[in-house]
């Protein structure tokens, strides 16, 4: 259970992030057309919408390994870019990616695929990065493999990996590319909850892009809806699944709209028109 | 169709600028870099070690023709004697740098085109940077540093062998005296036959190994090409590049030493 | 227990092997192929004069009976327009004081190389003196000539050639 932070304090301090009309094209296309959000400190946020919608893209201008043709994003109101080398540092150091691949280093270890941040971007002790990467590994369930190849691992332990990797550097903040792109329900809950769990136990703010929207409903504060390359809706889910919105309340009703159709097919009837469009 | 023309122009331009600040960058980027050693180790070992056996062979044999055509065409002269100058002089000069560079691109330079080139496209890369870590110290400037040392000692290596294979062409298949041969190659090569030839060899590595790492780094770049085909596209591009390259830059080299 | 993140040694072994091996290679290459035969060895010099050095260069050889003891250092004119060689060769030789210097080429197109010829004296050659007794260098066009034409007449020669009329 969480609660909101008190309006007091949300005046006083910036949010950790704040998107200000963010907009990125690729060419002709338009992806992000105007995006507006917020992240306070210490919520789960989840951005969830159809494929497409520029989710992944948002966030990657989020960790700026795209940079938007237009707006900014401000972390703790400092606005993010190439031309502040020293905020854009400070903000690597503090702030973790989990990508959608997983992005593990395939020429290294797991143990050094997971000492490689501490190793490369910090200047901690070897003894304090040995502490470190055991204990992370510990925690996921991986001390077993740590001289194996990312290639050797399954799926599941591979993401297992690369959430070692993101938070073993203690992060502030931990960008989720679809963590669950690919994996059975059983391994997606198990994903949700051990976000869940790490962020009660770290206390990190968190955004995870996804698709699945009842794992997001469950395990995360608030939920941001993108649709069109606009934030078509975003509070907490509670909001969301009340919300009256017609394209909220179509993609919130999909799941059952598909249950609707195949229920019709069985039946023999014709399939009901609206379902496709 | 003079548009299509004046656009290449400026792309080939634009490409070179950009080709040269990638390596500046490559080499700068290795002061402050963590662990570089390490790297540099294992980038030494994939482009130099892992090479050697087919470093050797091809200088062997490049030594064996060169021995058999140069006695031939020498004895039409009456100097089969100087078949040492003839070897010696075409492997440390030209050959040696020449052909272990191309050998190299096409062993170690394509590989590593492709190497980048998949860990561009699986985020590997994006990764290294939203980890704070600069992907040039990490990814290139080890690579850059090596073929300084691995180009060199290569072509030293090619030089040697070489100079064994015209030995045995010359002097154990055809029967030119060995005393004749090795005497003649001590006095046929100088002090500045060996500096051209490292010099050469230094220009090479640089230039190869910039190449392959820049195509492979940027295989995403590449408009009209996504994901296994980019990386096979660009692993093209960086070995055609290269030995294009190795050749026009031996030129230049050459006419500014000799 | 942790494991060890290092595991490298053997890697690193190979790749200290394949580097020395290289660096040996190359400082063969340049001290022993491209230094000449003697770097450190001890030498000296002699002089020679000749009437007409035929394109001698320093760094051309200098051969006792096809054995390669020094080399060219420098060529220069002393007053009065005869040339001047100055041999770097091996200290240990003993060359007596009446030996003979020539100038020759090994082949037709070959090197042009000085042949020492030691001498019978009991005065030995001593460092910087000069070797007066000497042999130049073969003229290559009149040698051509002669073996082409025989000793035939210039003029004869010209004969068999027709004019294009």
């Amino acid at each position: 259970m969480s609660t909101p932070a008190p309006a007091s304090a949300a005046v006083s301090a910036p949010p950790l992030l704040a998107i200000r009309s963010l907009q990125k094209r690729f060419g002709e296309r338009v992806v992000l057309a105007d995006v507006t959000l917020t992240v306070p400190r210490g919520r789960v946020l989840a951005v969830v919408g159809k494929s497409g919608t520029g989710k992944s893209v948002l966030l990657k201008c989020l960790a700026g390994v795209l940079a938007p043709d237009a707006g900014e994003v401000c972390f703790e109101g400092r606005p993010l870019s190439s031309h502040d080398p020293v905020a854009l540092a400070d903000f690597r150091r503090r702030c973790s990616y989990l990508f959608q691949g997983n992005a593990l280093l395939d020429s290294l270890t797991a143990w050094e695929n997971v000492a490689l941040p501490l190793e490369q971007a910090t200047l901690l002790p070897k003894p304090e990065i040995r502490a470190r990467v055991a204990e992370a590994l510990r925690r996921l369930e991986l001390e077993g493999d740590a001289l194996r190849y990312p290639s050797q691992l399954s799926g599941g332990m591979q993401k297992r990996l690369a959430l070692a990797r993101a938070l073993v550097t203690r992060p502030e903040l931990v960008l989720f590319d679809e963590p669950t792109a690919g994996l059975d329900p059983l391994r997606r809950n198990a994903v949700f909850t051990l976000i869940a769990h790490a962020q009660r136990e770290f206390g990190f703010t968190a955004v995870v892009v996804t698709h699945d929207l009842p794992e997001a409903l469950a395990a995360c504060d608030e939920v941001a809806f993108l649709d069109d390359g606009r934030v078509r809706f975003s509070g907490p889910p509670s909001a969301f699944i009340h919300s009256t919105d017609e394209a909220v309340a179509a993609f919130r009703d999909s799941t059952s709209a598909l249950a609707q159709s195949v229920a019709a097919l069985r039946a023999g009837g014709p399939l009901p028109a609206d379902t496709l469009g | 169709m003079l548009s299509t023309l004046g656009q290449s122009t400026l792309r080939i331009v634009a490409e070179s600028g950009d080709l040269a600040r990638f390596t500046a960058r490559g080499f700068t980027s290795a002061i402050g870099s963590r662990r570089l050693g390490r790297r540099l180790v294992r980038a030494v070992y994939e482009q130099g070690v892992r090479c050697l056996p087919v470093i050797l062979i091809v200088g062997l044999f490049t030594g064996l023709v060169l021995g058999l055509q140069g006695y031939h065409t020498l004895t039409g002269f009456g100097s089969a004697a100087l078949l040492g100058p003839l070897v010696a002089n075409s492997l440390v000069r030209e050959l040696a740098p020449v052909l272990a560079a191309l050998m190299l691109v096409g062993q170690a330079g394509s590989a590593l085109t492709a190497e980048l080139g998949i860990q561009r496209n699986s985020e590997q890369i994006d990764a290294l940077e939203t980890m704070g870590i600069d992907p040039y110290g990490f990814l290139i400037a080890p690579r850059l540093i090596a073929a300084l040392l691995v180009y060199p000692i290569m072509t030293g290596f090619f030089s040697l062998i070489g100079l064994v294979g015209g030995w045995l062409s010359g002097s154990v298949l055809l029967p030119l005296p060995g005393s004749v041969y090795w005497a003649s190659v001590d006095q046929a090569i100088d002090l500045g036959d060996i500096g051209q030839s490292v010099v050469k060899s230094l220009v090479f590595g640089a230039l190869t190994m910039a190449l392959c790492c820049y195509n492979g780094f940027n295989a995403h770049r590449r408009s009209g090409a996504t994901g296994a085909r980019a990386v096979s596209a660009s692993t093209t591009r960086a070995v055609v590049f290269s030995s294009i390259g190795v050749l026009a830059a031996d030129y230049l080299v050459t006419s500014l030493l000799v | 227990m942790q494991p060890s993140p290092v595991k490298y040694t053997r890697l690193d072994l190979t790749v200290g092997t394949f580097v020395l091996a290289g660096l040996l290679a190359l400082a063969y290459l340049a001290l022993k192929i491209g230094g000449g035969a003697f770097v450190g060895g001890d030498t000296t010099t002699v002089r020679a004069r000749f009437n007409n050095l035929g394109g001698l260069a320093p760094g051309a050889s200098v051969l006792i009976s096809g054995v390669a003891v020094g080399k060219v250092e420098k060529v220069e004119l002393d007053d009065r327009f005869a040339a001047i060689a100055t041999l770097r060769i091996r200290k240990d030789l003993r060359l007596p004081a009446d030996s003979l210097a020539a100038i020759r080429s090994s082949g037709l197109i070959g090197d042009k190389h000085i042949a020492l010829t030691p001498g019978a004296d009991d005065a030995l050659l001593t460092p910087g003196s000069l070797i007066i007794d000497t042999e130049s260098a073969v003229d290559l066009e009149s040698l051509i000539s002669r073996f082409a034409f025989g000793s035939v007449d210039k003029k004869d020669a010209a004969k068999p050639v027709p004019k294009p009329e």
